[in-house]
């Protein structure tokens, strides 16, 4: 059997490798099938009927996107009879969904919606009868609009595929069916990670992120509040987009200015933590490593991945590190140190953060993330969020007046600018461990091994003697096969591991702006590691306010005081 | 119940318990056979769930009662069998060696036989079948122009063995074919040349040629192999399938060792509904018999070959009769189709070459390896050899079940073996291949009933339902009384049937309630169209088919509905007006007393009148004016 | 019917699904055949079962959930010993067939689609039985009762409670 095949779209003839679908090969001739329940991201499942194509010889229309292609098939896209069902088809899921499309969170970015302006739908023929469900809104982070469900059954295949939670589930069947959690629960009960993934997917507003601007901007309207803001490492590759910058263009420049315009008072970086992160983490492994205790040990930046650990290997908690990830770290942080620094009343400081995460809506929610004596995140809006925050604010980003980070937290290395993509916390690790053990100077910062996107990739590192085995692990379906490895007594012989909840990393977020861009993870990751390359500091430890609020305020790293400002105990079961 | 059952080692072995077990059956097929261990009789009462809910079942004890009062429960063996076929005249007795048919038997009947039959010899000509009151009794049911016009392959045992002994199949040359196919272990090409040869085409309803899906499978890549046996008969008023497991479940469990053995699969699972428990209990036992005889499990036969057939009971889901969606049940899924390809052949059960055929589609694989593919493709047309089951049902005068060669004609089936129409009514329609089929008009009586003619008209040969309506059947109600079936029954997986069904049936629904609007039929002829070409599944694909049916050959009774607010059937209730015929009314009153809304105004002993805004229609005045017949629907 | 009948346990004895664990956790497409045997023990599954079941074959909760949702075969709440059903046909509805199944409800506290806390009777409504001289009519089981008042309700429900 021959690797390639032939086949005939629309009178043009076109060589694809076997396996790919009719949808694939049509690409390759730049025609564009329409699909609603297909993404990249996951697998086929043929259940729209939007991309029905003619197969000469088939007895119905075949799914374009589930089809494979066969040695000289030949396949019509644009028939009267494909556009007859298309249209129907649209139409038909339009008569069960509400139009209220001027009110939708996902209007003008609405999958649905594009479907029926692109296919030409004029009027809907039927009236909707379904029974109206509640929302599901009973968590920190997503609001589920069942209403709104096309049953594309994205959001189930990427959390069982990708996710491995398999939190979603059709249920019932034909007309009555519905996606939803086991008996019908909200995803507060069902072990839910808030990752997020399945409002990136979801065609519709039938997920999306909870809505936290309103408040963010009752507290800036506030002449009594200082509002301090952080912005993650992976906002600023992303937020371009939502103001049609390429994919993977780094706008930290604009993005600080426009965080001035809506009238933030300070706007610092969640890298410069990240950076004490690293700190603090190294330290830990490298004591960790020589005790030999609860190894191996995993990163705690990502809080979707925390939640997956608590709720799915309870058991095997005390292999993550103590360290709160760099949102909670900057929370802490900013009602202590900062506020000292600043003489502000941390009672008067809002902290908010700009999150390419959903679940960090959750972890500031944390009851045990309050070591300032407040809640030390106060608002979490996710990068969308800003998005809508700056684009209601009348503020056209491109035309921002770029503007740097303010100093004492504004400062971070191209190592803290990497924890938005995979292997970037490792390789940020390995960076600063390297010369915390050797004493030497690493010439070489790239650490090709835990670059790039395979879902579980491996390195061992020769720290001039010390040899360490790391493993790096997003998406938390290959986060699972680590843990599973763990259970049966790591056999790999790790000996730290960086799991990242959401596939890619934080550069592909849950709260991050929605791409058709196929590449947009690796252009996206391009984007921070082009950053890393420019910024002046690429190292954590060179990082001078690192290095000054050690000296300042909080002594040693791993030491009493960062304990008890940067590292979780809870967690400690 | 047969004693502890001898395992055969080789096919051999085979051939002597036959031959042993012959002589026990004997007098069923010859009047001077000698009686086997003194038994002189056999009494074969119908057993099958559809006798058995008339009574079947009490005239067994009742019968058995009376021989051992009379000292000849020894002598005289009473046989539950499986389905007789001719289920409208049931409880069905057949007594041998005289070859005595019995209809409509009632317990009360068992000491008259006893007596009469079987201690006097003489038959019981009261209990005989009469094409109508004036007609001649006919004392042998194969004389019955029911039977006769019959061809009776894959239910050739049923209602004439014992369906729980596999002794009684075997003596009737059960497992030879089996036997002849391990024979031919290392050639199983020439196996599945027969069955290509035969021509035998998937019994479920699609028509696949068998022969072909085999060759896919077994062509196709992996060293784990299942069959499967798709008995998830759903469409309403089908039953053959579970007449064949429940009368002759050896034949299907035959039929998919010999499958397996070509194919190279070594395991294999029978998908059976929840709500068939004796068909469930007949194959387990068959399976436990052949087991104990070697036909069945480890080195059967004597062969080194092993193959396993596990039962898997559906849960109530009639998309599972669909067969990838079968394939997700058995592994534990909701049932819910996938798209093909990749065909169950490369990839099915999980993930590996599965063949799946229906009950029917098995039960015909012993005849055809004994007899050979061109025996079988005798049979039947050019293109759809064989035979087919039918389940007869509807307004027909016979129904019952029947099994007649491919090709015979519609008018055949419904007038000469199903007996014309009930009541002297006019024919209207038949319904064929249940939810997924369509109506056929009286002009298309003569149309041969094959695959292909049958799809040209518009309708399928389905599993075999076949339900004949008259007259007083409106087109657009039975549209609709299938459109709820598959709607409530889609999986709703893809849109085109979720949603799409959901609005033919609401606009069906409209249109029979007398809210019908202009542009509903072509409204319903754009859903139809594109929901046949763009739904996932078959039946996705083929609910449309009702509708589409009755619009092309019934389009006015649409129209009367919709333009002239009629039925003309005067069947929905919603377009009727009830009228009282002044001369006829005697004024008793009591349609006024039933009528829920008080619409029906006149004094005691007066004429009265229905007033028509208030008429909810419901029909209750009609049912209780019996003795004036005053009340008039139009 | 004595009013001081002790509800039936609320837990869920867990204990009686090990033989069937023993018997299919090993086995591939065990999930259905499991949940048939679990609603034989238990009459219905209650979601500790559906839970454990989860738990025992390693399958997501989220898929036994789906699963049982799509087999008409499976039901989530116990079902009562006596199925009513009140018919909401239209001659029923023009004769107070609301204000029967407000005395159904209330009489059972339960609302349509459930069952009573005694497993005695699980209320539903159908829309029309077509005994409309007969309205308002309910079916209990197979009989029908017919020209129904609200204040006859509780004799007749009385009539079939142990």
């Amino acid at each position: 059997m021959s690797d390639n095949v032939t086949l005939t779209i629309d009178g043009q003839s076109v060589t694809v490798p076997a396996g790919v679908t009719i949808w694939g090969a049509a690409r390759k001739l730049s025609i564009n099938i329409p699909i609603l329940c297909h993404h990249f991201d996951v697998k086929p499942y043929a259940g729209c009927r939007v991309c029905v194509v003619e197969v000469q010889g088939m007895r119905a229309m075949a799914a374009a996107c589930a089809c494979p292609v066969s040695e000289g098939m030949v396949v019509k896209t644009n028939t009267p009879k494909v556009r007859e069902a298309r249209r129907l088809v649209v139409e038909l899921l339009l008569a069960s969904h509400p139009q209220d499309c001027l009110t939708c969170d996902r209007s003008q970015n609405c999958e649905l919606q594009a479907l029926a302006s692109d296919l030409g739908i004029k009027e809907v023929r039927f009236k909707n009868t379904k029974p109206q469900l509640p929302l599901d809104a009973n968590n920190p982070s997503l609001v589920r609009d069942p209403n709104k469900c096309v049953l594309c059954g994205r959001c189930v295949r990427v959390c069982t595929e990708k996710q491995s939670a398999s939190v979603y589930t059709f249920a019932n069947r034909g007309y009555q069916s519905i996606v939803t959690p086991a008996f019908g629960r909200g995803l507060e009960n069902a072990k839910c990670t808030f990752c997020g993934q399945c409002s990136v997917i979801c065609p519709t507003g039938s997920i999306v992120v909870k809505d936290d601007t309103e408040k963010v901007m009752e507290a800036i309207n506030d002449p009594d509040k200082v509002v301090v803001v952080q912005t993650a490492p992976a906002v600023r590759v992303a937020l371009g987009e939502l103001f049609g910058a390429q994919t993977g263009a780094i706008v930290t420049p604009k993005m600080v200015g426009a965080l001035k315009l809506l009238g933030f008072d300070r706007v610092l970086d969640t890298n410069f933590t990240a950076d004490l992160t690293i700190w603090e983490e190294a330290t830990e492994f490298l004591e960790r490593l020589t005790k030999n205790r609860d190894m191996p040990m995993i990163t705690s930046c990502s809080p979707g991945w925390i939640n997956f650990l608590e709720m799915y290997y309870p058991a095997l908690v005390k292999h993550h590190s103590s360290c709160k990830s760099p949102q909670q770290m900057f929370g802490a942080l900013a009602k202590t140190f900062y506020a000292q620094k600043e003489k502000l009343d941390p009672a008067k400081i809002v902290s908010v953060s700009i999150m390419p995460c959903t679940a960090k809506k959750f972890e500031a929610k944390r009851p045990e993330m309050r070591a300032s004596g407040f809640q030390d995140v106060d608002y979490v809006l996710s990068t969308r969020e800003l998005g809508k925050l700056i684009k209601s604010a009348g503020i056209c980003l491109n035309d921002v007046q770029p503007q740097n980070y303010d100093p004492i937290m504004g400062i971070g290395s191209g190592a803290g600018t990497i924890f938005g993509n995979t292997g970037g916390v490792m390789e940020a690790a390995l960076r600063f461990a390297y010369e915390a053990v050797t004493k030497e100077t690493l010439s070489q910062l790239e650490f090709n091994a835990v670059r790039g996107l395979n879902g579980l990739k491996e390195a061992e590192v020769d720290l001039k003697g010390t040899k360490i085995k790391v493993a790096v692990a997003h998406g938390l379906a290959n986060a699972r096969k680590v843990m599973e490895a763990i259970k049966d007594g790591n056999p790999h012989k790790w000996n730290f591991i960086e799991v990242m909840a959401c596939p890619g990393g934080c550069i592909s977020g849950g709260g991050q702006p929605i791409s058709h861009d196929m590449n947009y993870r690796t252009k996206r990751t391009e984007g921070l590691y082009a950053d890393d390359r420019n910024l002046k500091y690429r190292k954590s430890q060179d990082n001078p306010e690192v290095k000054a609020i050690y000296a300042e305020f909080l002594g040693e790293p791993g030491g009493h005081k960062a304990h008890e400002l940067l590292h979780s105990h809870s967690v400690h079961h | 119940m047969t004693t502890a059952l001898p395992r055969l080692a080789n096919a051999a072995a085979l051939n002597d318990f036959q031959k042993q077990a012959l002589p026990k059956i004997a007098i069923r097929h010859d009047p001077k056979a000698p009686p086997y261990e003194g038994v002189t009789h056999h009494i074969m009462v119908c057993f099958d769930t559809g006798c058995h809910a008339s009574g079947g079942g009490a005239v067994a004890l009742e019968l058995e009662k009376e021989l051992a009062a009379k000292g000849l429960d020894k002598k005289v063996k009473v046989v539950r069998t499986g389905c007789h076929g001719f289920c409208e005249i049931g409880p069905l007795v057949t007594v041998y060696p005289q070859d005595l048919f019995y209809i409509r038997v009632k317990p009360e009947d068992a000491a008259e036989i006893v007596e009469k039959t079987i201690i006097g010899g003489q038959p019981l000509e009261r209990l005989f079948y009469k094409l109508n009151e004036n007609a001649p009794a006919v004392s042998k049911w194969k004389d019955i122009e029911f039977y006769a016009l019959q061809n009776r392959i894959t239910l050739r045992n049923c209602g004439h063995m014992d369906p729980g002994e596999i002794e009684e199949y075997i003596a009737g040359g059960g497992y030879q074919a089996l036997a002849k196919a391990l024979g031919m272990k290392s050639n199983p090409e020439a196996l599945l040349n027969e069955v290509k040869k035969s021509g035998l085409r998937g019994r479920g309803g699609g028509g696949f040629p068998t022969g072909i899906k085999w060759e896919l499978c077994r062509k196709a890549a992996g060293d784990k192999k299942y069959v499967v046996c798709n008995a998830d008969e759903g469409d309403p008023g089908a039953f053959m399938d579970r007449s064949l497991l429940e009368g002759d479940p050896h034949r299907v469990l035959e039929g998919m060792l010999i499958g397996a053995l070509v194919i190279g699969a070594d395991e294999g699972y029978v998908y059976v509904r929840a709500e068939y428990p004796g068909a469930i209990r007949r194959l387990r036992q068959a399976i436990s018999q052949a087991e104990q005889m070697g036909l069945y499990g480890n080195n059967i036969l004597g062969s080194g070959w092993n193959c396993t057939i596990h039962i898997k009971e559906g849960a109530g889901a009639f998309v599972c009769g669909e067969e990838t969606a079968l394939l997700r049940s058995i592994e534990g899924e909701r049932g819910i189709p996938t798209a093909r390809p990749p065909f169950p052949a490369i990839s099915g059960l999980w993930g590996k070459p599965t063949n799946n055929n229906n009950v029917e589609t098995w039960a015909n694989i012993p005849d055809i390896i004994l007899n050979g593919g061109d025996w079988f493709a005798s049979r039947g047309t050019e293109k759809s050899k064989g035979t087919k089951v039918f389940a007869l049902a509807g307004k027909l005068n016979h129904t019952g079940l029947v099994e007649v060669p491919i090709g015979i004609t519609m008018r055949k089936i419904i007038f000469d073996i199903g007996g014309g129409i009930q009541n002297g009514k006019q024919f209207k329609a038949v319904q064929i291949g249940g939810p997924s089929g369509g109506c056929l008009p009286a002009s298309l009586l003569d149309l041969p009933v094959d695959y292909d003619s049958l799809v040209e008209a518009g309708a399928m040969m389905g599993s075999g339902g076949l339900v004949v309506v008259d007259e007083d059947t409106c087109m657009v109600d039975l549209a609709r009384f299938f459109l709820t079936f598959t709607q409530s029954e889609s999986c709703g997986k893809c849109t085109p049937c979720r949603e799409g069904t959901t609005r033919m049936l609401d606009i069906l629904n409209n249109i029979t309630q007398g809210k019908g609007q202009k542009g509903d039929i072509e409204l319903l002829e754009t859903l139809a169209r594109s929901i046949k070409q763009a739904a996932l599944c078959g039946l996705g694909q083929t609910s449309p088919n009702p509708i589409l049916s009755t619009l092309r050959y019934f389009r006015s009774e649409y129209e009367a509905h919709i333009n002239d607010r009629k039925c003309p059937a005067r069947s929905c209730s919603a377009l009727l007006t009830f009228t009282i015929d002044k001369d006829k009314c005697l004024g008793c009153c009591a349609c006024q007393k039933v009528c829920p809304v008080e619409a029906i105004e006149g004094d005691k002993k007066e004429p009265h009148v229905i007033n028509q805004d208030k008429c909810i229609k419901c029909g209750s005045c009609e049912d209780v004016c019996r003795k004036a017949k005053a009340i008039n629907r139009s | 019917m004595s009013h001081n009948a002790p509800s039936p346990c609320k837990c869920v004895d867990l204990a009686k699904l090990e033989p069937v664990f023993q018997q299919y956790r090993k086995k591939t497409g065990a999930l259905i055949p499991v949940l048939q045997a679990a609603q034989d023990i238990y009459g219905y599954l209650p979601i500790e079962v559906m839970e454990s079941i989860a738990e025992n074959l390693n399958v997501p909760v989220s898929q036994v959930y789906g699963v049982v949702t799509f087999y008409a075969q499976f039901h989530l709440e116990p079902r009562g010993k006596h199925i009513i059903r009140s018919c909401q046909g239209t001659a029923c509805h023009v004769r107070g067939a609301s204000r029967i199944l407000g005395a159904l409800k209330e009489n059972l506290n339960v609302e349509p689609g459930h069952t009573t806390a005694d497993l005695q009777f699980t209320l539903e409504t159908v829309a029309c039985i077509g005994c409309c001289s007969l309205a308002p009519v309910i079916m209990v089981g197979e009989n029908a009762h017919a020209r129904l008042k609200p204040s006859g309700i509780a004799k007749i429900l009385d009539g079939y409670r142990d």
